[in-house]
Order: C-alpha cells, then sequence, then structure tokens
C-alpha cells in the first residue's frame, strides 16, 4: 500500500512547500519552486504587457461608459428627491399658509360674535334704561296729576271753610243767644267767622 | 498538485500558453485571460447592474451603486475635491485587484495578483502616476518634500536619502503585500488541499480524519474573501493618500 510511507513524509514537505511563504527555507528552494520569479518563462513578463492593454481599456471603458452611467442614475435621483421635496415643502408651505387662514378667520369670527354680544347687551340695556325713564315720567305725571287733585281738594275744602264753619257757628249761637232772646243775623255770623277765620290764618 | 509524496503548493502559479499557436506567438498566458474576465466582471456588473435605471433600485443595482459610492467617497475623502478627476482610477485599481482576487477563489482557476510581476506593474503605475501628478500640480517644489520643513540643514544629508528611501520603498511595499497575500492564502489552501487526499489515502480512519483539512479549507476560503476585498481595498486606499500627497501643496 502506497499510503503508509507517505505519512511521516507529508509534514516535511508541506513545509518545505509551504516555507517560501514563512521565509524558513533558503532562496534555492524559492527559485526552484516559485513560478512567479520564473524570468526565463517569457509569459512571465508577457504578463505585463498584456495586463497594461487590458487594465487600459478596462480604465477607459470605465471612465468613458460604464462609470458616467452610475452617476447619471445617482444624479437623476437625487434631483428626482430633490425635486420631491420641493414639492413636499410647497404642500406643507401651503397648508401652514391655510391653517393661518383659518385660525385668523376663526378668531374674527370671534371678535365679530363678541362684537355683536357687545352690542346686543348694548341695545338691551339702553332699552331697559329707556324703559325705566318712560315709567319713571309717567309716575311723575301721575304723581303731579295727583298732588293737583290735591291742592285742589284742599282749595275747595279751604274754600268751603267759612260756609261749614258759619254752618256750625249758627246752632251754637243760637244755643247761647236764645236764653237771652237775641237773634243773630246770618251776614253777622258770617262776617264774625271769616273775621276769626282770617285771624287764625 | 499531489505527485508522489510531495504537495506541490506552487504549480498552481505556473503559467501555461492558451489558444494554441495563436496564442503562443502572442504570448497569451492563462494569466491575461483571467484579468480579462475579472474586467469583463467588473463591467458586466456595472452595465447589467445599471440597466434598469431605477430610481428605487433592485439588488443588483443597489450593488453596483453601493461600489461606485463606496469608491467615490474614499477618494474624495482622501484625496480632497480633486478626487473626482482621479476616481475611476481608483474604482479600476480596487475592482480590478478584487475580482481578480475572488476569481482566483474559484477551484481550478488562476490568480492573477498572485504575481509579482503583475502586481508590481501595477504598483509601478501607482507610482509613476502619483509622480506626474506631482509634478503637474506641483512643480519643482515637488522636490521639496524630500527635505521636511523646520529640520536645520545639517540634518539634510542624513533625512534627504531617508525621505528618497522611504518614496522609493513605496511600490515595493505596495507590490509585496498584495503579492505575498494572495500567493500565502492559496498555498495554504493548496497545502490543506494535499493533506486532505494523502490522509484519504490511509484507509477508512484517514478518510474520517481527512475532513478535518476540508473543514479548515472551508475556514480559510473565509478568510481568503476577506483577504481579498482588504488587499484591494489597502492597495486602493493607498493609491488614494499617495495621490493626495500628490495633489497637496
Amino acid at each position: 500500500m502506497p499510503a503508509s510511507p507517505r505519512k511521516p513524509a507529508a509534514p516535511l514537505t508541506a513545509l518545505r512547500a509551504f516555507g517560501p511563504v514563512l521565509g524558513l527555507t533558503p532562496g534555492v528552494a524559492c527559485a526552484e519552486t516559485m513560478p512567479q520569479l520564473d524570468f526565463g518563462n517569457p509569459y512571465l513578463l508577457w504578463q505585463v504587457v498584456w495586463g497594461a492593454v487590458i487594465f487600459l481599456v478596462f480604465y477607459v471603458i470605465l471612465s468613458r461608459s460604464a462609470l458616467p452611467r452610475v452617476a447619471s442614475v445617482l444624479a437623476a435621483r437625487r434631483q428626482c428627491i430633490e425635486s420631491d421635496l420641493e414639492v413636499a415643502h410647497r404642500a406643507r408651505d401651503e397648508a401652514d399658509r391655510a391653517v393661518d387662514e383659518l385660525r385668523r378667520a376663526r378668531h374674527d369670527a370671534a371678535a365679530q360674535a363678541q362684537a355683536n354680544i357687545d352690542q346686543v347687551v348694548q341695545e338691551a340695556r339702553r332699552a331697559a334704561e329707556r324703559q325705566a325713564h318712560e315709567m319713571n315720567q309717567r309716575l311723575a305725571a301721575d304723581i303731579a296729576k295727583a298732588e293737583e287733585r290735591i291742592t285742589a281738594s284742599r282749595q275747595e275744602a279751604l274754600a268751603r271753610l267759612p260756609e261749614i264753619a258759619t254752618e256750625i257757628a249758627r246752632p251754637l249761637a243760637s244755643k247761647l243767644l236764645a236764653p237771652a232772646g237775641t237773634q243773630v243775623g246770618d251776614e253777622t255770623l258770617s262776617a264774625a267767622v271769616r273775621t276769626s277765620l282770617s285771624k287764625a290764618a | 498538485m499531489e505527485s508522489g509524496s510531495k504537495i506541490d503548493a506552487f504549480s498552481q502559479f505556473e503559467l501555461h500558453p492558451v489558444l494554441g499557436s495563436m496564442g503562443a506567438a502572442l504570448h497569451l498566458s492563462q494569466s491575461p485571460v483571467y484579468m480579462a474576465a475579472a474586467a469583463l466582471l467588473v463591467l458586466a456588473f456595472l452595465f447589467v447592474g445599471m440597466r434598469p435605471r431605477a430610481v428605487v433600485p433592485g439588488r443588483l443595482q443597489a450593488a453596483a451603486e453601493l461600489g461606485y459610492d463606496f469608491i467615490h467617497q474614499m477618494a474624495v475623502d482622501t484625496i480632497g475635491p480633486k478626487g473626482t478627476t482621479f476616481f475611476p482610477f481608483i474604482f479600476a485599481i480596487f475592482f480590478f485587484i478584487l475580482a481578480g482576487n475572488y476569481i482566483g477563489l474559484v477551484p481550478y482557476s488562476f490568480t492573477f495578483t498572485s504575481h509579482i510581476v503583475v502586481t508590481c506593474a501595477m504598483a509601478a503605475a501607482v507610482f509613476i502616476i502619483s509622480i506626474l501628478v506631482s509634478l503637474r500640480y506641483q512643480g519643482l517644489h515637488f522636490f521639496a518634500h524630500f527635505m521636511p520643513e523646520g529640520v536645520p540643514i545639517l540634518l539634510a544629508p542624513l533625512l534627504v536619502p531617508i525621505e528618497i528611501l522611504s518614496f522609493l520603498s513605496r511600490p515595493v511595499s505596495l507590490s509585496i503585500r498584495l503579492f505575498a497575500n494572495m500567493m500565502a492564502g492559496h498555498v495554504l489552501l493548496e497545502v490543506f488541499a494535499g493533506f486532505t487526499i494523502m490522509l484519504a489515502g490511509l484507509g477508512m480512519l484517514g478518510s474520517v480524519l481527512a475532513v478535518a483539512p476540508i473543514a479548515l479549507n472551508v475556514a480559510l476560503t473565509a478568510l481568503e474573501l476577506l483577504v481579498g476585498v482588504l488587499q484591494a481595498y489597502v492597495f486602493a486606499i493607498l493609491t488614494c493618500i499617495y495621490l493626495r500627497e500628490a495633489v497637496a501643496h
């Protein structure tokens, strides 16, 4: 079986193969085992020529076509987002303005309502005042009329006073003077009453 | 892959002629074919993805836009306002390397980024372009960078060579980082795959034990997916940083 002699050799050969990477083995081993340093192979340096050509073509296609394409898409997106943002900003401004208008309108309406209420209250107060005034006037007129009537009654009463006093005085005088047999005339009596009344007044 | 008692972890990097005699005449190996495949894959990704041109993108379009935005952001953030000029270059570098790394993870395929000459050529291109951009934007003032400001003139003989050396080491580190990462990953995958075959040859117990390297290879593949995108990102961001220094005043 070929497997058994391999086993002990494996770590050693692995180390030898792996050595150049770690710098463990001398340079001779490197030169033998590294195709990257085999400068006798013409393909090694031709890689550089081909690599330069391929990289140059790659660079030109990238810088002329591929990358501008990506850039244009990104720019278009940025523009799209910016214009959308602008529209949104405008809409928000409009909404703000509308809200302001609404608030102002509501404020105006409230002020108007308050003014209306004030006016109504004022009018009601004025009407009440007027009514009270009229009532007072009417009452004052009634009072004046009543006082007039009182004055008239008093005047009348005062005018009839001498007559009544004479009426009262006649029986009194006749009763007082009857035993003496003296008669008093009406004119004398009324003159005496009038004289005493005017004295009393 | 595995011959006799030896795991041949490096034959996967060998270059073979393709397309018969015409390919041989053009010195065409499988490596340029995979480069072209990587480039076509990226282009197809963009062209097919962006075909709907939808305002609300679908999955593929969203992915294409994500890739575009990611690199664009990186280029503009790192390089500055002039980043848009270099953006296609950064995009090409990043996605070329990324597609190359990922295509290489498909079994039986080839990873062109595991060849030092390829990564070296790309790093050299970045290096030369950054020097040309420096000269274009800064003129001769570019050479003043080798002498840091506010340093006593006495230190110049020491500092200027150090600065020049660190500047020259940029393409070296850039190329070796990518190459070494990709090669190490693929060698590891090959080695563990070889273990599986060896253990399977040991009979019943070996077949059971052979599951372990397979599980490890699954984990390693996940790691390689991470390394693939990470190395592409590192290459691209370093390119951005070099270009920023080039355009800065």
